[in-house]
């Protein structure tokens, strides 16, 4: 049976928005449309502009040794008043054209995809496992992080995601571990302020596994950090030196706690490295996490507030299949409460900046055009959350005054360069199918120009919500 | 005022407020205003506002220890124990002036280590997290007697409300934008295609009254051009001290600062945390400059979801701790001081034995805010403003008389 409502659900609800004609191909079988799209491998970005993580990280090495050497002439030259006038290499000049172009190639991969629904996976696990931009030496590396930890994993199992993610360069940077150094440990002789950093051991449990009411204690999250001592990033540099190939996870022995510890009521002797992925295998099958990360998919994909019944039964798809992720999100599809109207969530800004360029079939590329610029102009810059929580997930997060007002002013902007040859009206049933409603019509029909219609269908209830 | 009417025309929700513009105000001196600092990420206290004189300070700092007052790089003094960050030259010179007030060894009622708790409850003001869907400070001046509430809507500054400001009052958000304005026309049917939505448009409507507050103050029309060369805080500091000296605008502004989670290289004297606390300084000052005579009647209150560890850890940093500072500033601030029931930094004293023991519940502070400054009774800091919280007592003295 073809269900306009159904098919419109499935493409904002699931996806990015409908392109131009999708809503024809999906509304045969909507739920069959998004769960089709989860065979296979996910979708790589491949991109020449683009470089990976080794490359950046040997940049940043760079970028610290001309630094280095620039203020250590200025001290043999001119003494400490010269070294002050030194001007560093900043990171906004060497890594922005490469932040741009991940942010475009990933704008054009959402805005052509014709498997939105993964997109849309990408992004939240992305978001689930943040790290951001704020932070210096992340510019570059954020969208090398999305594209080398996360989407390569996320129709696999949920533990190797989580490995991938917590041993890329980018997070052991972003959480502070790559020093992290056991107090017992060969190297805590020698470093000047050895000792542990409690900080991606304390987000692991709270944020990306067990969630903040899993029952660890403080001492679980010192014994934890004890055991990730040693998670480290291969490097040239002088005193963290050690085997591993620059710019990649590299496990150092000297830096890592010896001895057994104990974490969450259950002791791990395991010797090197192996502790640690004991202590995340554990994590990722504990059934705290499970309850976790369905509250978090329901929240993203159903509702602000999920019903508990809702939450437990994809928790259960997740437990019953030891974390297999198209499992879950199949789970999250059969909710009955996901195909609920009416649209009750409201679209992030960058939800709301995929869905535009869908809908208008907006080319991402060339760039220089700035398209990256208008996340930041809607108020959510990409990979650049303030906390490692991520971006939050809640309508009330994102529907302020100030935010309205701005996403109507980049829709009259595109009403003003697109309405003369996009006719609204006709495109209005063709993105929103059975959730336009008559106060939309109507005001489409009245509106006075090409231009002025084309804006307020792109500031329309349902083009807001998803 | 083409837009004023417009929203009249409109008839918004929020708008409603603009019809009764300056008609409250005349007669119950509702003067004072107030403007609220979320520091985001847990301030370290011992860095802000370091206890120089308390003998295990330099010692379980290390590398994070700054220098006592009159050394190269020293604290500057408060008194025989605190001194400020080197950083704060704005803030010492309102200590001189008696305009800022530092509580010390400070924490919210929340007791684990979790950022989004710790701001849940921070802004919240609940008992525990999760608790309230609504913040503090709304519910405050929803406590205000009649007279006493100020026409124009409080304001957060940003896109969106933090939790601190949501809640039954209506509130609006604004900040400046790069995108061309929208035209009346257009507006005006954005508006009728959403009467069938509530919550669209509410919030068009507080965007509204946001936009035409920002023109009633001609000094925003400058903002765009002076913030090229300034700092983190000009434009945000800019955008308050705007609202807040109009006598019919806004009297309460909320915004947030971030950058304050400094788990590595946090650096002493100078360094990363230095750079952040020079930002803070910069823009408080600028903010007092800007307000102009609205500054007499006005209270910042700078507060963070908890502290830091007392030692420094592995990588040259600090992590989540318990006590730490909350800052007062203002002209209508009776300052000069720094309020501390100082716990010490002996490994008995400490929290946990890692961090600054809280010994002043940060809820005492904003009651006697709330009280001194705002007017809000205490019945109500007690049941719904802070709930179950009427064995914590508003801290006195903190307002001028």
């Amino acid at each position: 049976m073809r269900d306009p409502v159904v098919a419109a659900i499935a493409a904002n609800r699931f996806g990015l928005g409908a392109r131009p004609g999708e809503l024809d191909n999906i509304a045969g079988d909507p739920r069959g449309w998004l769960t089709s799209q989860l065979t296979g491998p996910a979708p790589l970005i491949i991109d020449p502009a683009l470089r990976n993580t080794v490359y950046v990280m040997s940049m940043i090495e760079d970028m610290r040794s001309i630094n280095r050497d620039a203020r250590t002439h200025a001290m043999k030259t001119g003494g400490a008043m010269a070294v002050a006038d030194v001007g560093r290499v900043s990171n906004g000049a060497v890594f922005g054209p490469q932040y741009v172009a991940e942010v475009l190639a990933r704008l054009q991969q959402g805005a052509t995809t014709d498997r939105p629904f993964v997109e849309r996976i990408v992004q939240f696990w992305s978001n689930h496992f943040a790290v951001s931009v704020d932070k210096g030496d992340l510019l570059g590396l954020a969208g090398c992080y999305e594209r080398e930890a996360i989407r390569p994993h996320v129709l696999g199992d949920f533990s190797e995601l989580l490995l991938a993610a917590e041993t890329h360069p980018a997070m052991l940077m972003y959480l502070d571990n790559f020093r992290s150094t056991g107090p017992q440990s060969q190297a805590a002789r020698h470093v000047r302020h050895g000792g542990i950093n409690e900080n991606l051991a304390r987000e692991i449990l709270e944020l990306h596994t067990l969630g903040v009411d899993g029952g660890y204690s403080q001492a679980d999250v010192i014994a934890f950090a004890r055991v990730i001592s040693g998670w480290s990033i291969g490097t040239t540099e002088g005193g963290f030196a050690g085997g591993g190939l620059p710019g990649t996870f590299d496990f150092k022995p000297n830096l890592h706690e010896p001895g057994a510890q104990q974490v969450n009521g259950r002791v791990y002797g395991q010797n090197g490295q192996a502790q640690g992925r004991a202590v995340l295998d554990d994590l990722a099958r504990s059934p705290a996490t499970a309850h976790h990360i369905a509250t978090k998919l329901a929240r993203h994909f159903i509702a602000d507030e999920p019903r508990e019944d809702t939450v437990r039964s994809i928790a259960r798809a997740f437990t019953g299949s030891n974390g297999h992720l198209p499992t879950v999100y199949r789970s999250v599809v059969a909710q009955a409460q996901a195909w609920e109207q009416p649209l009750s969530k409201y679209k992030t800004p960058s939800d709301y900046v995929f869905c535009v360029y869908r809908a208008l079939d907006l080319p991402a590329s060339p760039p220089g055009r700035g398209a990256q610029g208008i996340f930041n102009a809607l108020g959510q810059r990409t990979w650049m959350p303030t906390s490692p929580a991520g971006y939050p997930d809640r309508s009330a997060d994102w529907d302020g005054g100030s935010a309205l007002m701005k996403r109507l002013q980049w829709a009259g902007q595109m009403g003003q360069r697109l309405g003369a040859r996009l006719d609204a009206r006709a495109l209005a049933p063709r993105l929103l199918g059975g959730t336009l409603t008559a106060a939309t019509r109507t005001a489409l029909s009245r509106a006075e120009s090409g231009a002025q219609a084309l804006t307020l269908l792109l500031a329309s209830p349902e083009f807001m919500h998803r | 005022m083409k837009r004023r009417q417009f929203i009249g025309a409109a008839s918004l929700v929020a708008a409603g407020s603009l019809l009764t513009r300056g008609v409250a105000f005349a007669d119950t001196g509702g003067q004072a205003r107030l403007v609220v600092i979320i520091m985001r990420g847990a301030l370290d206290g011992l860095a802000a506002v370091p206890p120089y004189g308390d003998p295990d300070y330099a010692r379980l700092r290390g590398s994070l220890a700054v220098a006592a007052p009159g050394a190269k790089d020293g604290v500057l003094r408060l008194d025989g124990t605190f001194g400020l960050h080197p950083a704060f030259n704005f803030l010492q010179q309102a200590h001189a002036d008696r305009e800022l007030v530092v509580c010390h060894a400070v924490a919210s009622g929340y007791r684990e280590r979790s950022h989004f708790d710790g701001q849940n409850v921070l802004e919240s003001g609940g008992v525990a997290p999760g608790t309230l869907d609504t913040g503090w400070l709304n519910r405050a001046l929803g406590a205000l007697p009649r007279g006493a509430v100020p026409a124009d809507p409080p304001v957060a500054l940003g896109a969106n409300v933090p939790l601190l400001l949501r809640g039954p009052v209506d509130v609006t958000s604004w900040s400046p934008t790069r995108l061309t304005a929208v035209d009346e026309d257009t507006l005006q049917r954005v508006a009728e295609m959403y009467a069938g939505d509530p919550q669209l448009s509410k919030r068009l409507g507080e965007a509204l009254v946001a936009d035409a507050m920002a023109r009633d103050e001609a000094g925003m029309a400058g903002m765009k051009a002076a913030t090229k060369a300034g700092s983190r805080y000009d434009e945000v500091a800019r955008a308050a001290a705007g609202f807040l000296r109009n006598d019919a605008g806004p009297r309460v502004a909320v915004f947030d600062t971030t950058g304050w989670d400094t788990h590595a290289n946090e650096g002493g004297a100078r360094g990363q945390l230095a750079q952040r606390f020079m930002e803070l300084d910069a823009g408080l000052k600028l903010l007092k400059q800007q307000s102009g005579q609205a500054w007499r009647n006005t209270v910042v209150i700078a507060i963070t979801e908890f502290g830091r560890t007392a030692a420094v850890n592995g990588t040259g940093g600090s992590d989540h701790g318990t006590g730490t500072v909350a800052f007062l500033l203002g002209g209508a601030v009776d300052g000069g001081r720094v309020l501390a029931d100082w716990p010490g930094l002996s490994q008995r004293a400490l929290y946990q034995q890692r961090d600054l023991a809280p010994t002043l519940d940060l809820r005492a502070v904003l009651k006697g805010v709330l009280a001194d400054h705002m007017g809000v009774p205490r019945r109500a800091l007690d049941e719904t403003v802070f709930p179950d919280s009427r064995e914590i007592k508003p801290q006195q003295g903190l307002i001028r008389a």
